[in-house]
């Protein structure tokens, strides 16, 4: 009864202990992944496949998204500058947001859902059903098969579904403001190309990337240690889910720091 | 060349599931791997191919350490072993050509209307001729087993593992895999490891069956003399007497 008040901090420390090595087991993943990246003769006939599967497939729910967000930020800029600033900065606002934020951070989280549980419960299905043992007495290293292709399709495939989204945001936004708003195109454009840098759609990209490498390595790391069957799988599907998103907001604020 | 397992233990937690078990498979026979249900039989079977590496021990195949080797020489290694899992592990997205296939694309120097042969011949092997075009989902599960044993035989191995091919199959398919594990002893000349519970199956395909109770091989022998053991823990299992197995040390 005595120690009783050690319990909390032992805790604390079976926590950080856990924290700790799973984020070891993490990082040895990925260092597996970048070493498996050299065998050229197994993962780069996947890629194609899976750049359809992981961005493709991504794109129509990635415009939705866009779409919907371009009205709403069209009619909030011009709610909050009436009468203060000149309602071209409509334009100003919906680059700059959609552009630096919304759609890389919005298009991420989507695809957090959408790839990062796709690849969890497919890598974990495997797993569970020994189809990944399977490879490796196949003479296949899983890593290089199944890992490494979508790796690269969301790292390639992540910035083209935000450039579309980051796309079709602006143009929503502009449809928005020329039929709602009191603004006609020129002004919007005008908005639009006021404060724009080239640097922003690269900062958009890149930040896009970062998410694709993410999201996928989550997913993949989580269905490759699944255990425990079906429920199993259902574990490993929630937990990349979770943890990519996380991930996207950690880099998300990373790049901020970083780049801007 | 063999398969020897030499004082290999293996442990998960603080369970030690094989206890310095030793093993030797001689070349060209059928061995028969029994014991209960949780016993490490598929353990054993994956320290063979180095999917388990065991935590002491030696597991030589053709007279290679398994334990020694790199990834490549791993994946050497395994061209020389056909592997059949359990539930088949069939890869679902791929037709069952393209699983079948799988494994002769690992091999340097083989085309592709040379893959096609073998996958044809190999699915006739396993009486499934004309089954290339559909889908693991569309087969039964004795089809599915014989999919596996033909992706196994593809490359030609000197040794094939089965891991429990006939659990959860009716008898009469059963009797069919039986048949087909003999006939892959006889046509191809391969040395084979099945894992099974089913007394019936290791008596008509085995040389030799071995008794693995406790993390051990309890006994080693033709299949006459496990049926007719006097161990009480051997004939416990082969008879289904359990009151045997537990007055038993």
């Amino acid at each position: 009864m005595s120690q009783q008040w050690i319990l909390p901090f032992a805790q604390l420390g079976r926590t950080g202990v856990n924290a700790a090595g799973a984020l070891g087991k993490f990082g040895s993943f990925a260092a597996a992944t970048a070493r498996a990246a050299t065998d050229t003769a197994t993962w780069p006939a996947n890629v194609i496949r899976q750049m359809a599967r992981l961005g493709v497939d991504s794109v129509p729910i990635a415009l939705f998204i866009a779409a919907f967000t371009g009205i709403v930020l069209s009619l909030q800029a011009s709610y909050t500058f009436t009468g203060a600033v000149p309602l071209y900065f409509v334009g100003v606002l919906v680059q700059k947001t959609m552009i630096l934020e919304l759609g890389p951070v919005l298009t991420g989280l989507a695809l957090s859902g959408r790839v990062g549980a796709n690849i969890a419960a497919e890598i974990g299905t495997m797993r569970v059903t020994e189809q990944i043992d399977a490879l490796e007495t196949l003479a296949y290293d899983p890593i290089s098969y199944l890992v490494v292709p979508r790796v690269v399709a969301g790292v390639v495939m992540f910035p083209v579904v935000v450039a579309f989204a980051n796309t079709m945001g602006i143009v929503a936004a502009w449809i928005t403001a020329i039929n709602l708003l009191d603004l006609s195109t020129a002004e919007f454009i005008r908005g639009l190309r006021l404060f724009f840098q080239p640097f922003d759609v690269t900062y958009s990209l890149i930040k896009a990337a970062s998410f694709g490498l993410a999201v996928t390595l989550v997913g993949c790391h989580n269905g490759f240690t699944t255990s425990g069957g079906a429920m199993g799988v259902g574990r490993a599907t929630t937990r990349a889910v979770v943890a990519g998103s996380m991930l996207i907001l950690v880099l998300n604020a990373f790049w901020a720091v970083a780049l801007l | 060349m063999s398969i020897v397992l030499d004082r290999v233990c293996k442990s998960f937690g603080e369970h030690r599931v094989l206890d310095e078990l030793s093993l030797e498979v001689r070349e060209g026979e059928t061995m028969a791997v029994i014991g209960g249900s949780g016993s490490g039989k598929s353990v054993l079977l994956k320290t063979i191919v180095g999917l388990i590496p065991p935590d002491s021990g030696a597991v030589t195949v053709d007279g290679r350490d398994v334990r020694s080797l790199d990834r490549r020489g791993l994946y050497e290694l395994r061209r020389n072993i056909g592997y059949v899992f359990q539930f088949a592990a069939l890869f679902d997205s791929m037709t069952v050509g393209e699983n079948v296939a799988m494994g002769l694309r690992r091999v340097p120097g083989m085309t592709e209307a040379a893959i096609r042969d073998r996958v044809l011949e190999s699915l006739a092997r396993v009486e499934l001729e004309g089954y290339e075009n559909r889908m693991p989902a569309e087969l039964s599960g004795g089809q599915r087993k014989r999919v596996g044993l033909a992706r196994a035989i593809a490359t030609r191995p000197r040794y094939i593992l089965y891991d429990e091919p006939t659990t959860g199959l009716d008898p009469v398919t059963t009797a069919l895999i039986d048949r087909l594990i003999l006939k892959m002893a006889s046509d191809l000349g391969v040395t084979s490891v099945v894992i099974t519970h089913d007394m019936t199956s290791a008596c008509r395909i085995a040389d030799r069956i071995a008794m693995l109770h406790g993390g051990r091989i309890r006994q080693v022998g033709p299949p006459d003399a496990i049926m007719h053991s006097e161990d009480p823990v051997v004939r416990g299992f082969v008879e289904g007497r359990p009151e045997l197995m537990q007055g038993a040390a």
